[in-house]
């Protein structure tokens, strides 16, 4: 059974008043457990919407979203449905509640209700699954972004979550910080069988996921594995570009080089440049 | 930048910083009442040697407690002569005429008084916050007022208004620097002119920060969502607070002073007939 279910879930920002603006019109698709979902879009696609309706922040207007089997409509599930999906924003200064990074990273433990001993420990395992147990007893305000969002990415964590989704939480780090995260979120996917679903507009991020939705202007507009890059007609008409080495590996074909399909990372471009003869 | 959510904190490994921060706000609760039952010098200087040993035990600097005078110097100077130019004292004792004012001896006594109980009653609390993190504040005021929360006061929802703004008083500041500097790139003078000009110079600061701190009140009450935050209902801490010996032994050390204050004040056994000197 799917993990995640959209079924022609629409959505209207300030329905009926000024500024009437349709984020969703009829979206459908299900997250299967374990898998690493990238959603892509371009700004106004409607990809931010979807990470607050997965776990009930915002409700659809028409359709339905359904969480495990629980509809996030279903007010007395709610509290068990963000026990299953963690959200993690973008921007990591907006989602401290705390001074001390243990503490901030307890929060959510603590709001399980779960004994002092359990909460520690939780505390710890997220922190070190992050790379960041050095700093427990730091404030989280001297540190870089990706730091900063590993933290963020910790307090989603402690609540054991089944599903982690990623609005953006790449956006606004330069691209060390970028790294830091990916190999974070990409190591809680392979190791913990985590559903990851990953809300980007970096092609290089997606490229990186099983299985990648494009959105255009409230759609899905592309759904499928690696194979939705060679779509490159419809990747630009949703305002997206080809990740850099796909593009690269472009250029170069059509400058005669004999370079196979499907390369999408910079490791892939370097060893099929290393096989030319 | 300083981390202004520090406070005025002075970290240093200490019994009175370990204390527990419940133990620590009765003790200084404790401390003020006991100031405002001393009359006579002596009283004074007992409590003064007492802070003194805390002081000496925090390992906190004397300099930084007698730093925390220094905001209130002003209101002590004026109190102090206030009541010494116009105290109404016993004839027997009079210093001089000086036109409308009449100086007293007691006047000068009751003034100087006056001014070393201000001065005990700032140091003591500012020791507290020099020993104890804005953080384990919060937390000790929280478990402290919890039996509010039984006459349906929103304690636990206070407290984590509480921590949330320190939280956010560093974030904010930061931001205001680059509102500030973005607004001087743009050309805002914010140094010349008067004080009106100079107020009016800060509205377009003050306007886009109001804007932002509501967007990231949003933000980060989403992200309290996300991580099911439902208020005090089924809530635990990771860090529980627990009395320890040390927390007794303080306990003790302060009850014994006011029992001190109390037994000079009232004259409790007879005490002012035993001890060698008179007590002023």
């Amino acid at each position: 059974m799917p993990i995640i279910e959209f079924e022609n879930v629409e959505y209207t920002y300030n329905a009926g008043m000024e500024g009437e603006t349709k984020a969703l019109s009829g979206v459908s698709f299900s997250i299967e457990e374990g898998s690493f979902v990238a959603l892509v879009g371009h700004n106004g696609s409607g990809k931010s919407t979807i990470a607050k309706l997965m776990n009930g922040l915002i409700l659809p207007d028409k359709g339905r979203v359904t969480v495990d089997g629980m509809d996030t409509a279903d007010k007395k599930r709610i509290f068990d449905i963000r026990k299953t999906v963690g959200v993690v924003f973008q921007n990591p200064d907006n989602q401290m509640i705390a001074t001390i990074i243990e503490d901030d990273v307890a929060f959510g433990p603590e709001n399980l209700g779960l004994p002092p001993a359990e909460i520690r420990e939780r505390v710890d395992w997220a922190l070190g699954s992050v790379g960041m147990a050095d700093h427990k007893r730091g404030t989280p305000f001297r540190l870089s972004g990706g730091q900063k969002q590993r933290i963020a990415i910790a307090g989603v964590l402690a609540l054991r979550p089944r599903v982690m989704v990623l609005d953006e939480s790449t956006a606004m780090l330069d691209p060390k910080g970028r790294d830091e995260v990916m190999r974070v979120v990409m190591q809680l996917n392979r190791d913990h069988k985590m559903t990851v679903v990953m809300i980007t507009h970096f092609m290089e991020e997606a490229a990186e996921a099983d299985r990648i939705i494009v959105m255009r202007s409230g759609e899905a507009l592309l759904d499928g594995g690696k194979e939705v890059f060679n779509r490159t007609s419809e990747i630009r008409s949703a305002g997206l570009e080809l990740p850099l080495p796909s593009r690269i590996a472009d250029g170069l074909r059509r400058s005669g080089m004999a370079l196979p399909d499907g390369i999408l990372t910079d490791s892939q471009l370097a060893e099929a440049l290393c096989r030319l003869k | 930048m300083r981390d202004v959510s520090f406070g005025q904190y002075y970290p240093v490994e200490s019994p009175v910083h370990r204390l527990d921060p419940r133990c620590k706000l009765v003790l200084a609760i404790m401390y003020i009442v006991a100031l405002f039952f001393i009359q006579t010098f002596t009283g004074f200087g007992i409590v003064a040697l007492a802070l003194a040993v805390i002081v000496l035990v925090s390992r906190v600097p004397f300099v930084k407690v007698l730093k925390s005078v220094k905001a209130v110097i002003f209101l002590i100077i004026f109190t102090m002569l206030m009541t010494f130019l116009f105290y109404r004292g016993d004839p027997a004792y009079k210093i001089a005429d000086w036109g409308i004012f009449h100086l007293y001896w007691d006047g000068l006594f009751s003034a100087l008084k006056l001014s070393l109980r201000l001065m005990l009653l700032v140091m003591g609390p500012a020791l507290l916050t020099l020993t104890t993190t804005p953080v384990e504040l919060t937390d000790g005021l929280e478990s402290l007022l919890k039996p509010l929360a039984l006459i349906k006061l929103p304690i636990h929802e206070l407290a984590i208004i509480m921590s949330i703004s320190l939280r956010l008083i560093p974030t904010l500041m930061e931001e205001t620097d680059k509102i500030i500097n973005a607004q001087k790139a743009r050309g805002a003078d914010f140094e010349s002119g008067n004080l009106i000009k100079r107020a009016k110079a800060m509205l377009p600061i003050l306007i886009p920060l109001f804007v932002s701190s509501f967007r990231r009140a949003d933000e980060l009450a989403d992200a309290m969502d996300s991580r099911c935050y439902r208020g005090a209902k089924g809530r635990t801490r990771m860090k529980v607070l627990r009395f320890h010996v040390r927390d007794l032994i303080a306990f003790l050390f302060m009850a014994a002073l006011v029992f001190a204050v109390l037994t000079l004040r009232y004259n409790w056994f007879g005490i002012l007939g035993l001890l060698p000197f008179t007590v002023y």
